[in-house]
């Protein structure tokens, strides 16, 4: 049941429309045991304040991020994590989330460095489901833990460290700023109303378009725009083509896994890489090109 | 900053920190189980009440929006008749929790608390509160709160100061 595809994302014209599942196929599918509905958010007290039944959460900071260095966390703690939200390889997992989906989409490329390809991401999040009147609970579910096996993390085809945004650079490759105007033009060193993370320079990537990740969903509930939409601001207005490698970033790869998501599957660009270092790194090193 | 769990303002021997404040810090400092952590937050936070509309009714003006907290949070201080103040707050953001447990904390334990101690807090008491579960922006938004409250009580005593 779980892999039937969901008419109302069909119908928004995707080019891999298996990603994105609409609130009522979830909802359709709540007792399903071949299914891991995956909650994650930035602020890490709003799963527990409720939640869709059944879903467990995933925390970007505890759960993704390695507690040492700045990565993500390797094969071992991956297998524990998914043993604990009790996945097994052939689980189907669905991630939803605040802000429009940017954490879900954020946890949802980190699984795919660990090849969980059984994934989807419910259009619309937390904020589309609670619009909707459907379902919240407080009840933190037990699942059965598993004993998952993972394959050694693949960061290079969906990951770009900055050798390769240099190396892209060199040979003029397409990048996406995903952040807002004033961040790529320099004027701020953050998002508005957010703290600067430590940011020494202000501006752009060389090159760089500019495509507020937000543009890629509708205002009033989150989802994303259908495909012909997304094709107009990314492929018509901004001039990327998608059989040319593209490397999308933002302040610390948040944002951009939102773009990364919308570029690989809902337009079917065959080569996008997150920057994870994004701004918080660019523009913090030393000697390399920035543009205002 | 001090250890996760630690209250920051005892490592500063001269600092009076607000009696409740203290108090409160007291009696999360022993919580190492995240959970029955997490329920006190969220306790705290289905207790919070935005500022009443004989203080500030919508749209709040933006100086008194709390920098760099993307809850958009705000403050107000109401003056009281013993010099003290009511601090008030309202978070915009529906999925702002961890913000709402803070406003809560914060009116609870610093309104008719002395000014100068309410200038004194530390803002790392954010750390002490909500341990290592919160990320980098996260907590700069969160310790912006507690740093405008600071604002506000600093402006209340310099009015209040005769010249």
């Amino acid at each position: 049941m779980s892999q039937v595809l969901d008419r109302e994302v069909l119908d928004k014209g995707y080019v891999v429309p298996e990603v994105l599942v609409s609130t009522q196929w979830v909802a359709d599918r709540l007792n399903d045991t071949d299914i891991r509905i995956i909650e994650s958010n930035e602020d890490p007290l709003l799963y527990p304040s409720e939640h869709i039944p059944g879903a467990v959460q995933v925390d970007w900071t505890n759960d993704l991020n390695d507690p040492i260095r700045r990565d993500y966390i390797n094969r071992e703690a991956f297998e524990k994590l998914m043993s604990r939200i009790g996945v097994t390889p052939q689980t189907t997992v669905v991630f939803y989330g605040d802000k429009n989906n940017w954490w879900a989409t954020y946890a949802f490329w980190v699984f795919q460095l660990f090849d969980h390809t059984r994934a989807k991401v419910m259009d619309g999040g937390r904020l589309k489901w609670q619009n909707e009147s459907r379902p919240m609970t407080r009840d933190i579910p037990d699942h059965k833990p598993t004993r998952y096996q993972a394959p050694e993390r693949q960061d290079a085809k969906i990951r770009a460290f900055r050798e390769d945004v240099l190396e892209h650079l060199r040979d003029r490759g397409q990048l996406v700023d995903v952040r807002s105007r004033e961040e790529y033009t320099g004027e701020r060193l953050h998002m508005e109303a957010y703290p600067n993370e430590g940011a020494l320079r202000g501006g752009h990537i060389p090159g760089a378009a500019n495509v507020p990740w937000s543009r890629a969903a509708n205002p009033g509930d989150g989802t994303f725009r259908p495909a012909q939409e997304l094709r107009d601001i990314y492929v018509k207005e901004q001039g990327l083509t998608p059989e040319e490698p593209v490397i999308a970033y933002c302040r610390i790869g948040e944002r951009s896994s939102h773009t990364w998501f919308v570029l690989k599957y809902l337009l079917g660009f065959g080569n996008v890489r997150n920057y994870d270092g994004s701004w918080t790194e660019w523009g913090n090193l030393v000697n390399v090109p920035i543009e205002k | 900053m001090g250890k996760p769990g630690q209250c920051p303002d005892r490592e500063i021997g001269s600092v009076v920190i607000p009696e409740k404040l203290q108090s409160l810090l007291d009696t999360m400092r022993p919580i190492d189980d995240q959970n029955q952590r997490v329920q006190m937050l969220l306790d705290f936070a289905g207790q919070f009440k935005e500022v009443p509309e004989r203080v500030a009714a919508r749209p709040f003006p933006d100086k008194h929006r709390v920098p760099f907290c993307e809850s958009e949070a705000y403050v107000w201080a109401e003056k009281q008749a013993d010099g003290t103040a009511k601090f008030h707050f309202a978070v915009e953001n529906p999925s702002g929790i961890s913000a709402k447990a803070l406003a809560y904390i914060l009116g609870r334990t610093l309104s008719g608390a002395p000014l100068d101690q309410v200038v004194s807090v530390n803002p790392d008491i954010v750390s002490a509160i909500f341990r290592q579960n919160i990320s980098m922006g996260k907590g700069m938004g969160l310790m912006a709160m507690v740093q405008t409250v600071q604002k506000l009580a600093k402006d209340l005593m310099r009015e209040t100061r005769p010249s």
